[in-house]
């Protein structure tokens, strides 16, 4: 990702759910799911951070009354930074946490947090 | 002859011991249930699966408490008494559930997939394991096995209240 001070820069985080598995999205059905959740611990030269989730699908499980709120595949999940007015140039990372919760149609897997780096450059 | 749903006594394993908390505070050993039949099952707040089994679990508690039978939850949640309890009250759960942790996980070979459920005979062995959401009948068949008296040395199952005339 590469910017000029003050630029508007947008960043696409990747993410794959195996097949026959599903992540609770964003936004989850029931109070008690826990959601899938894109957080920063440090932007470095960059401001802002809204993350875009895609629009979830409502699937039906066995083990639920109703559908479930999930995210399953490849969804990308897109971020809005803006390039700070005192950014030095040259290289730098944000980096953040991807927290989620994965069930198949029959059990399901605690909660995991993942490292996540927006490698970008300052011009 | 219909398939067993627990393992045969030879092959069942010692259940290995814990030490952990229940909503009260108090400790709770395993050991403690030694002579009962024992649902020893691994779960959590936000696991959907979980949350159709707890109701057998309760009727199974209320119907066969007075046979010599436990449930025992083990909640894997990370927040703690603070999101069980009221899911507790929530789900009208009537057997005891202690929190769990990574130690005891490991001690039952991980448990990483959630429910995971132990049928535990009378002698504190593991009779069968149920990874994932199984059917009540599975489970309520085990118990009923498990439950059942041991027979006598002669191999005869021992009825109660029935005299032996043949001696």
């Amino acid at each position: 990702m590469t910017g000029k001070r003050n630029a508007a820069v947008q960043a696409r985080i990747p993410v794959a759910v195996d097949a026959g598995f599903h992540v609770n999205s964003n936004t989850p059905s029931e109070d008690y799911l826990i959601p899938l959740k894109l957080t920063w611990t440090a932007t470095g030269a960059l401001e802002g951070g809204q993350v875009t989730y895609p629009k979830p699908t409502l699937e039906k499980y066995e083990f639920a009354d109703k559908p479930l709120s999930v995210f399953t595949g490849k969804f990308d999940l897109v971020v809005n930074f803006k390039v700070a007015p005192t950014a030095a140039a040259g290289p730098g990372a944000a980096a953040g946490k991807l927290s989620y919760q994965a069930c198949n149609d029959r059990m399901c897997f605690p909660p995991k947090t993942v490292p996540v780096t927006v490698p970008y450059q300052i011009q | 002859m219909a398939a067993a749903t627990v393992k045969a006594d030879k092959d069942r394993k010692e259940a290995p011991d814990f030490a952990l908390k229940d909503a009260e505070g108090k400790v709770v050993h395993l050991s403690d249930y030694r002579g009962k039949v024992v649902v020893l099952d691994f779960w959590a707040t936000w696991c959907g699966p979980c949350k159709i089994e707890i109701p057998w679990f309760t009727d199974m508690q209320r119907r066969n408490k007075d046979r010599g039978f436990e449930v025992l939850g083990v909640s894997m949640d990370d927040e703690g008494w603070e999101v069980v309890k009221p899911f507790l009250t929530q789900l009208g759960v009537n057997y005891r559930v202690v929190m769990g942790n990574d130690a005891t996980a490991q001690l039952y070979g991980g448990v990483e997939a959630l429910p995971t459920t132990f049928l535990i005979d009378r002698a504190g062995k593991i009779a069968a394991v149920h990874i994932g959401l199984t059917s009540k009948r599975d489970f309520e068949d085990g118990v009923e096995e498990l439950l059942q008296p041991a027979p006598d040395a002669g191999g005869r199952p021992v009825v109660p209240a029935i005299a032996d005339r043949s001696k």
